[in-house]
């Protein structure tokens, strides 16, 4: 157990150290600093002075290091593009960003789950294979394309939702939030259901077949020959053990979910950390750039790490495996 | 229809271009079964029917095309947002309408469908040669090469590819910030093809690791043959089968990444707009009431996307021994 934990802090460590060093690399040889901050036509003088006072003539590692501290405590420099500090511009976007993918992890759930339990019910019927086609569409279909789509019905030839922006936002301190005016949470309804499809369809074959699985046992057959009702056997004994795996999924999901953000808060221009991120893109705008991929980094690393501590704490079985395989 | 059947028999080979080619024994022996499925599949024929039409006015967009959006000479500011032929302001001329510069959106399609055909084969192309090669060299090698091959594996799909695609192409943008049209694909494809390998270097890995144990690897060994022609020679024709299924799916994946990326601004040149970029453009138009310079670009993709994604479907069970 203990060093099953070990290895995977290795293994975090080892990825984060590795993101770290990229953006590193971004920073020091794609773009020249020097000139991005004095402009082409300064002084050599000017240059070495600037390039001393900025570490550039230490040794790689040392200036490694330096990078390192920095990026740990959250300070990446000032933004090429906007001449504003990328931590102030990041802590800025970061509450809409984690507003509409905790939404959509919300959604995918509570409808994923439910109409996953159908389909395994109800298998074969007309309408859980409605439910099963659905899904596979929304696997296949281009995400954004979805996006304009439901913004070309209900925003624009039906005019019952607004498709782009946040619209009023409530402050909590650094925290802003559309949840609590009735303008807000209709701003999030495109997005978040947008958003939610890919989760959604994912929990939803994940718990059908899960179910189907777990309908075949025989603990489930000594329930029904016990007498129990159908809705206990269903929910009780056997979704319950589908759900391990499911949360799983759902937990690993959360991180995807913030990076496919990207494409939907492009689609509705939702003042994210995606929009900014694609912006940093465009415009070749490394320190933000970097600024993203360690935090993005850290969010992976982290969701990964603790959803893999909790399937260990959670499936006794799997402990037996695990160790078995030398994992 | 009577047309569209008489062009469903090159469909078979006209599925395959992306994927290497197998070598001749092997396609021989598996056309006559996989022939008899096609035959016998009505969703992979219409699938077929589909995907080749596309294929076919991509590839000659140059004759069927009844404009050239790309010759600016000949737009017409005047004929700028006409709806569809069948609406009452459309013209016959333009039969699914202009877009805001009075291009016609079918001959934009078409040209269109042919850049994202190509990014997306192109970018197949590169991630089954990396993939393939990593992978035998992998399964071949073991060891430490094999550790180290697998770690990279695992940490690329614990990130999302569009993700990963979009860091790769960030960096080649600003690595060269005044990319021209061919550095720009370039780019594009690479950072679409570096995100794709992975599946392909676990599955050959995997399939190597099968092979190497066999008598025939042993035997090439024992009569001296080297390591690297026996790889090539031997071991790989035998673990393509799975590749090729693969790849026929990861085309319609790489066509989306192509227009997820154009879509968001960071993919082809504007120069030379692929479906992603026509959707992108019209998006801005939806609002004023022109939905056509979006929609018919998002129905080619989905077309595309969908028809390839069923004849990978189908491809995977004709080739699958177990299900025959």
């Amino acid at each position: 157990m203990l060093a099953f934990i070990l290895r995977r802090l290795i293994q975090a460590m080892i990825v984060m150290v590795t993101v770290a060093f990229i953006a590193f690399m971004l920073f020091q040889y794609v773009g020249d600093p020097v000139t991005n901050l004095l402009g082409q036509d300064a002084t050599p003088q000017q240059r070495e002075a600037l390039r001393r006072d900025l570490g550039l003539d230490q040794p790689f590692f040392v200036q490694f290091a330096k990078f390192a501290v920095n990026a740990a405590q959250g300070e990446f420099g000032l933004s090429l593009r906007q001449g504003r500090k990328v931590s102030v511009l990041i802590a800025e976007r970061f509450p809409a960003t984690l507003e509409l993918a905790t939404v959509a992890a919300l959604l995918g759930l509570l409808l994923g789950i439910p109409l996953g339990v159908y389909a395994a019910l109800k298998r074969g019927s007309f309408m859980s294979q409605v439910v099963m086609t659905g899904s596979l569409l929304g696997v296949s279909l281009p995400n954004f394309l979805i996006g304009i789509l439901l913004i070309l019905v209900f925003a624009v030839q039906l005019k019952w939702l607004p498709s782009f922006g946040r619209g009023d936002v409530v402050s909590f301190g650094n925290l802003s939030t559309g949840l609590f005016t009735i303008d807000g949470l209709k701003h999030l309804v495109l997005p978040a259901f947008t958003l939610s499809l890919f989760p959604m369809t994912l929990v939803l074959r994940l718990v059908r077949s899960e179910m189907l699985e777990v309908l075949r046992t025989d603990y489930i057959k000594f329930a029904r020959a016990r007498g129990l009702p159908d809705r206990s056997v269903y929910f009780r004994h056997a979704l319950k053990n589908t759900l391990v795996p499911v949360i799983t999924i759902a937990g690993l999901q959360l991180g995807a979910i913030i990076a496919f953000a990207i494409v939907t808060e492009t689609v509705f221009q939702w003042p994210g950390m995606g929009l900014l991120f694609i912006q940093a893109v465009q415009f070749a705008d490394i320190p933000v750039m970097a600024a993203y991929l360690c935090l993005i980094a850290l969010i992976f690393v982290t969701i990964n790490l603790v959803v893999d501590l909790l399937y260990f704490a959670v499936d006794p079985r799997l402990r037996i495996e695990r160790s078995a395989a030398g994992h | 229809m009577a047309h569209q059947h008489s062009v469903a028999p090159a469909v078979a080979p006209a599925a395959a271009p992306a994927i290497p080619a197998a070598p001749g024994a092997l396609a021989r022996f598996l056309d006559g079964d996989v022939w008899h499925s096609f035959k016998n599949s009505p969703v992979a024929i219409i699938a077929a029917v589909i995907a080749t039409l596309c294929v076919v006015c991509a590839l000659f967009a140059n004759w069927l095309a009844p404009h050239n959006p790309l010759d600016l000479a000949t737009l017409e500011l005047m004929d700028a947002r006409l709806p569809p032929a069948w609406e009452a302001e459309g013209k016959a001329k333009y039969l699914l309408g202009t877009d805001d510069q009075g291009r016609d959106i079918l001959s934009a399609l078409m040209y269109g469908s042919r850049i994202s055909l190509f990014v997306g084969l192109a970018s197949v192309v590169v991630s089954v040669v990396i993939g393939v090669g990593l992978g035998l060299l992998s399964g071949f090698v073991g060891g430490r090469v094999d550790a180290f091959i697998m770690r990279v594996c695992d940490v690329m799909l614990s990130f999302p590819s569009i993700l990963i695609a979009l860091l790769i192409d960030g960096v080649g943008r600003a690595m060269f910030p005044n990319a021209h049209d061919t550095l720009a694909f370039t780019v594009l494809i690479i950072a679409i093809s570096l995100t794709g390998w992975v599946q392909y270097a676990r599955t050959v890995r995997g399939s190597t690791l099968v092979e190497r144990q066999k008598e025939y690897v042993q035997a090439a060994r024992v009569i001296g043959v080297s390591p690297a022609r026996i790889m090539r020679r031997h071991v790989l024709p035998n673990v393509l089968g799975p590749v090729l299924v693969l790849a026929t799916i990861h085309v319609a994946t790489a066509i989306i990444t192509e227009a997820t990326l154009s879509f968001l601004g960071v993919g082809v040149p504007p120069t030379s707009p692929s479906l992603g970029t026509l959707i992108r453009v019209g998006q801005d138009f939806l609002f004023s009431g022109e939905w056509w310079i979006t929609i018919f670009p998002g129905l080619v993709l989905i077309m595309i996307a969908l028809s390839v994604n069923l004849l990978g479907d189908w491809l995977r069970d004709a080739l699958n021994p177990r299900l025959r």
